[in-house]
Formats: C-alpha cells, structure tokens, sequence
C-alpha cells in the first residue's frame, strides 16, 4: 500500500511549522485517509464492476458450461419479460407511495411536534419507536400480529364494532406492504424536518410575529421556503432506502401476489433460479434508478453542506 | 436538538392572557394541538405495544378474535422463544448478530476515525471531493454487488461464515461514520489545538487532551448508529450466511409461515431481537437524525 511510504504522521502533525520535502507532506497528510478509502473502493466498487460485467453474460449457474456473452440480451429480457418489468413498476410505485406519504406525515407531526407542550419529549420518544425496530420484527408484526384475518387485531378491533374482516394481505397485498414501511419511516421523515424546523431562525419569527404576520403567512410565506431543502432532502434519502429495501417485501408476502420489487427479484432470480447475468442486468437497473435519485440528493446534501461550512 | 429547545419563543398568546378569567381560544387551541400529538404518539406506538403485550400472553390468549386485552399474563412466550419446548435455540444467532455488529463497528471506528481526521482537522487538499465520493458509495445499493459477492465467498469457502458479513458491514457503515465524525471533529476549535501544539504537546497528547474529549459524545453515537445498521442487516446475511453464522434477523425469517398458535412466540422473539437496537436508538436519540442524514442535518 502506498501509506506506507508516509512517515509516521505524529511527528509531522505536531510541527506544521517546519519546512519539509512538500510531497512526502502531503503523502503524510493523506495516510490517515488511505485505508479507509482503499476499503472502500476493493469491497463495494469491485464487485459492482463485476456485477456489470455479468450482466452482459448469458449464465446460469445450474448449467456453468454454457455460459455466453450476451450483449445487451440481459437488459432486454428484464425490461421486456411481463413479471421482470411488473418488478420495476412495482419497486417505483412502492418507493413513491411510501416516501410521499411518510413526508407528508411526517410533516404533520414535525410541525405538532415544534411547539411547547406538556409531555413533549416523550411523545417524541413514542414516535420514534417504531423505526427503532428491527425491519423483520416490524413487518413479522404486521404480517402475524395486525393482519392475520382470523386473530390480527386489526380484524379484532373491527369485530368489536360490528366491521368486517377482511384478509388484508391477499386482498391489498401492496397496501399492505407500504402500511408497513409507512409507520416506520414517518418517524424518519419526522426528524429530520423536525431538524428543520428547528433551524429556523428565532429572531425573524418574532420579527414577522410583531409585524403582525398570522400563523398561515408564517408558515406559506417563511416555513414551507425554509424546510425545502429538508423536504428535499427527506424524500431523497427515504428514497435512497426505500427503492432497495427488501426485508418487509420477503417477509410479508415473499415477493408474491404481484409485490416483488427489484431488489427481490434480483434476490430471487440467482438465488433460487441461478440466473446470473439476468440478476445482475436487473441489479444494474436498481444502481441505475439509485443513481438518478442520488444525484439530486447529492446536490441538496451538498447545499445544506455548504451553508453549515460557510456559517462555522 | 433539546439544545435548541430554550431559544424558541413561547407562543405570545399564552404570556398575554396569563390573567385573564378562563382560556382564551389561542390557549384552548394550544391544548388542543397538544392532545392531537399525544394522540398520533399513541396511534403510533399502538402496535408496538400490543406486541408487547402479546409477547406476555398465552398462545390461547393472544389468538382470539375480539382480541382479550385483560388476559392474565405469562413467561411461556419468551420460555417458547428461547427453545423451551426443543425449538431451535436462538442464542447462537444472537451472537452472530453481536459478533457482526460490534466487530463491524470497532472496524469502521478504526477506519472512520484517522479519515475523518484527515477530512476535518488537517484537511487534505480537495477534502470535500473525498468526503462525497464517501457519500456516493452509500447511494450504491446492497444488490449492487451482492451476486460477485456471494460467488466471491463460495468460490474462497467464506460462505456461511460471520468474518464476512463483518467486513461487509463496515463498507456499510464507513460512510455515514466518516461523514458524522468529520462534522463531529470539524466542532474541535483549530485555535485550541494549535495552542496546545505551540505549548509542544506532541499529537498523541493533542488527539487524547483535546480532541477526543470534545468529539466523544459524537464518536459515541456514531458507533451506536453502525451497530444498529449492522444488527438490522438481512439481504447479505439472508444470502450470504446458512446455518452457522445466522443472525438475529435470519433467525426471525423463520416466522415468516404461520405454524400454528405461535403468535406469543412471534412477539416475543421480534421483541428480544429489537431490543438491543431500542436501546441503542434511545441512547443516541439526539444524533440519530445527524446520521440518518448522513450529517447533513444537524
């Protein structure tokens, strides 16, 4: 490795003042960061290259020897096969569905959340529950514990006004999905325009409150501009997590009655039928999908990242 | 965030109206939106309670329709969880689980603290490239390189085994580590280390006396948010582990098909394997958006 032609960095650290050989001070400055760095680039960067290269191959792993190049054939077959291309409707219509009505929620209790009442604190700690669940726990819960159709308590509480009792999962098997993932990303979404809102400045509030603006103009006119950028950013990252998520998809319905999205359907195409170029064309669609939303999301990290150096 | 609790203005109406005979309609409306978020508190914690409740109940008990909320309470959930009745014990995924997150994150400490370092204190040149180029590896997703992954381990004999997942874990984490521990030791004021430098303390000294005290608390809840990613983890896992090195969360696959009356069972076992990471969670309450964020949001 190439750290090892630094000095030790201690020596040099402590005495910025003396007047050495430039390059070997920059190698020293840039030690520290080389491990962590090359870390990075042999365990997620190589096997992504490998993924890439697959993807262009004709493989199952069940018959080895018949492995082809297959051009963009992979590409095809994903986009193309009716159950493949459902997968890549459904993994945006899940991402969508969840991240919008998480935000908006979120945003509703962020903004209960930001006045003073009695028990604040703890109501906080009471909605941030459920994201501090683990995602198999939290989708076991729904799957077993509210929707079972005999004993769920979700046809319980119906049952003791009289209401029917629907089987939840085999009659809104995607609805029943996104539930789950909604009750434990609101909490997400939550914090951080909770974080937002909380950044506004005290001053100019009360300036705009004496010059007699009303809670709405308050909040048209100097919140909603102000958590933009938090909204953005919310959406983004729930976005970023959302559109690989696997666990409640496997354990609610294991990716049947239409709900497998891309990261299952990868899962399921090499690990149960060993198509392995086919898993990696479709494991390229979701890094690409990944790379569209991240982008953005980069760039609103890197605003608010500016705005926080540029203030320090 | 409690930090920044002080500075928000009380609503005026309240001051005002202090001595004035009955609630002005500002206050009654202040009430009322307290008890609104009291009541999304609950909605929201319903399920989870309910699950705990269960978890205490008999298999009886927890199956029946209308639900019985007075049901006397029991242990067996928990004895049927933890192999009383021959089921497979869930202890050895339980370590898997401890081994994976705790290992991974002393390694990500170990990576993160001397690059965050590199990123804050004595920047390199064109720091902020190397931090972003850290935050894209995190927009990768786990699909991304799972296939050359799993065909990498079973091709070296490291299927199945936790070493793995531990090192898979921290390409996981080191992102968000690098990036919350740069903003944790970018709070380190420049003057105060260079005063101690100027004193001759060596750097050792400086990162010991001045440094680590300062950025501990953020280092702290840095770690706590790894272990919890880690411990959540089921896709590399699912894939790349079997019998021996199974985690918490494979482990609780085993639900996924109904066997019978087990909801109590169910309950119990979501509840123990959650536990660590509530308490976690808990612990670093007041950073969890900073990491979420991947520093973004202070």
């Amino acid at each position: 490795m190439t750290a090892t032609a630094a000095p030790p960095a201690g020596t040099d650290a402590a005495a910025p003042v003396t007047h050495r050989p430039s390059r070997l001070r920059a190698w020293a400055t840039r030690a520290p960061l080389l491990p962590a760095l090359v870390f990075m680039i042999v365990v997620t960067q190589l096997p992504f290259v490998a993924t890439l290269v697959i993807s262009f191959f004709d493989w199952n792993a069940l018959y080895p020897d018949a492995r082809s190049f297959a051009g963009f054939g992979n590409y095809q077959e994903v986009l193309t096969d009716p159950d493949l291309r459902k997968s890549v409707f459904t993994t945006i219509l899940l991402t969508a569905t969840v991240v919008l009505v998480s935000l908006v929620l979120g945003l509703a209790l962020a903004l209960l959340l930001d006045r003073k009442f009695r028990g604040r604190a703890a109501v906080r700690t009471l909605l941030i529950a459920p994201f501090l669940l683990v995602p198999v726990a939290a989708a076991l819960l729904w799957k077993h514990v509210l929707y079972n159709p005999e004993y769920g308590l979700l046809n319980g509480l119906l049952n003791w006004v009289g209401g029917p009792q629907p089987d939840w999962v085999s009659n809104t098997p995607l609805l029943a999905i996104e539930a789950s993932l909604i009750w434990q990303w609101t909490p997400f979404m939550m914090l951080i325009l909770l974080a937002g809102l909380q950044s506004r400045s005290p001053e100019l509030l009360e300036a705009a409150r004496i010059d007699g603006a009303s809670n709405v103009q308050i909040f048209r006119h100097m919140t909603l501009p102000h958590l933009r950028r938090y909204l953005e950013l919310g959406a983004l990252l729930g976005s970023i997590y959302i559109v690989q998520h696997f666990d409640a998809v496997f354990t609610i319905t294991s990716g049947g009655l239409g709900t497998a999205n891309l990261p299952y359907t990868v899962y399921q195409s090499f690990y149960q039928a060993h198509e392995n170029g086919l898993a990696s064309a479709a494991g390229v669609l979701v890094v690409i999908g990944s790379l569209i939303i991240a982008t953005f999301a980069l760039r609103v990290v890197s605003s608010l990242f500016r705005e926080e150096v540029s203030r320090a | 965030m409690s930090a920044t609790a002080p500075t928000t203005p009380a609503p005026p109406a309240t001051v005002g109206t202090r001595n004035t005979p009955g609630p002005s309609p500002a206050r009654r409306r202040s009430a009322a939106l307290g008890l609104l978020a009291w009541l999304a508190g609950i909605l929201f914690v319903l399920p989870l309670a309910w699950m705990t409740l269960t978890s205490f109940h008999s298999e009886e008990d927890a199956a029946t329709n209308p639900p019985s909320v007075a049901a006397s309470l029991t242990l067996d959930g928990y004895r049927e969880f933890f192999g009383a009745a021959g089921g497979a014990s869930p202890w050895p995924a339980l370590i898997n689980s401890t081994v994976a997150s705790v290992g991974s994150t002393l390694l990500v400490l170990v990576l993160a603290l001397p690059a965050a370092y590199a990123l804050s204190i004595r920047p390199v040149k064109k720091w902020t490239d190397v931090l972003f180029f850290f935050l894209s590896t995190k927009m990768l997703p786990v699909v991304a390189g799972l296939l050359p992954l799993y065909l990498f381990a079973k091709n070296t004999g490291m299927l199945d085994n936790i070493w793995l997942l531990v090192l898979l874990y921290t390409s996981m984490n080191l992102p968000i580590a690098v990036w919350m521990m740069q903003s944790f030791l970018a709070e380190v004021p420049v003057a105060v280390i260079e005063a101690a430098q100027i004193d001759g303390a060596k750097l050792p000294t400086v990162l010991a006396r001045v440094v680590a005290p300062i950025a501990a608390p953020g280092i702290a809840a840095t770690a706590l948010i790894c272990f919890i990613f880690s411990w959540n983890e089921l896709l590399f896992a699912r894939v790349l582990t079997g019998v021996v090195a199974q985690t918490a969360p494979v482990f609780l696959t085993g639900f996924i098909t109904s066997q019978g009356l087990f909801l109590a069972k169910v309950c119990a076992a979501s509840l123990v394997i959650s536990l660590p990471v509530l308490a976690a969670g808990f612990a670093a309450q007041d950073k969890l958006v900073q990491g979420l964020s991947l520093g973004a949001v202070k």
